[in-house]
């Protein structure tokens, strides 16, 4: 088993479509554990009002 | 199973665990797809585009079972008015729209070198897919637009509803009409048609994004809970 990472004339296609799924799913998991974050502090008990957006 | 994790209190409990779980399942799935991905040999006919199968393929799945579960969660929010369930769809929706563009741009980025065209109006398949984009877009931004909650559960989980019929539309569309797109390989009566060096890591990848957007949901609904928990704890306060 060995890697290949050429792409050939399809470099830019190839290495395009990975990045831009990179950017899209790591986008998602970086939006969600922030908001759940954030929810879950304005939740806490101890809590003041003021800190739920 | 499901009416168990209906009580939310049980369903904070099972997630806790149950997220960063498919989270790890996720990463390690993930990366054994892309290890076959990037060692198995260019493809006869696509060469090394082949290689954008296993990232748009996965995320056009995930595009319609997400939806499918927003159609679900919904139905179940707008008959048993379940909190869960709303909090369930209002979860799904973002994540439905992000794979969605994942899967039309990175179908873009795979036309241009197969067809000679970054998109083509007019296409069933093409269409249909952005249509399923728009629906969860429209969900969204409805969603945002009405400030009271008891009129967007019912507003935003009959539109969520009506979207349903898209699902069949977009699965069949390279059936029933004409097509730049290539009909199914993988789901299709007779078995799938790829070869077992690009449909195994093709099925790996699957799982990955499967297993991915189990843990997002799972988090997000979490998130949803405490959202919901601080809005009633500021209420009380101001009272």
């Amino acid at each position: 088993m060995s890697f290949d990472f050429d792409a050939g004339k399809y470099a830019p296609y190839v290495w395009g479509a990975y990045a831009v799924s990179a950017l899209i799913l790591g986008g998602l998991v970086a939006d969600t554990l922030a908001r759940a974050r954030r929810w879950r502090r304005a939740a806490r008990p101890d809590a003041s009002t003021e800190t739920a957006p | 199973m499901i009416p168990a994790l209906a009580n939310p209190d049980r369903f904070m409990a099972f997630s806790r665990w149950a997220a960063p779980l498919l989270g790890a399942l996720a990463v390690l799935l993930l990366a054994a797809g892309l290890v076959l991905d990037f060692t198995a040999p260019p493809d006869d006919r696509q060469g090394y585009a082949v290689h954008i199968m296993f990232i748009h393929v996965p995320a056009a799945w995930m595009s319609l079972f997400v939806y499918a579960c927003l159609g679900g969660a919904s139905f179940f929010s707008l008959v048993f008015r379940h909190a869960l369930a709303r909090a369930a769809a209002r979860a799904a929706a973002p994540l439905g729209a992000g794979v969605t563009a994942a899967a039309l741009i990175t179908g873009s980025l795979w036309g241009k070198p197969t067809w000679g065209a970054w998109w083509v109006w007019g296409d069933p398949r093409l269409t249909s897919v952005l249509v399923l984009f728009l629906l969860y877009t429209a969900y969204m931004a409805l969603d945002a637009a009405i400030e009271d909650e008891a009129r967007a559960a019912p507003a935003t989980a009959i539109l969520a509803l009506v979207g349903l019929i898209n699902l069949p539309i977009v699965h069949y569309s390279v059936v029933w009409w004409r097509s730049l797109h290539q009909g199914p390989s993988v789901l299709r009566a007779g078995g799938p048609s790829l070869p077992p060096v690009y449909l195994t890591p093709l099925l790996i990848m699957g799982l990955a994004y499967l297993t991915g957007f189990g843990a997002l949901w799972l988090v997000r609904i979490r998130g949803e809970v405490w959202r919901r928990r601080a809005a009633v704890m500021a209420m009380r306060a101001a009272a």
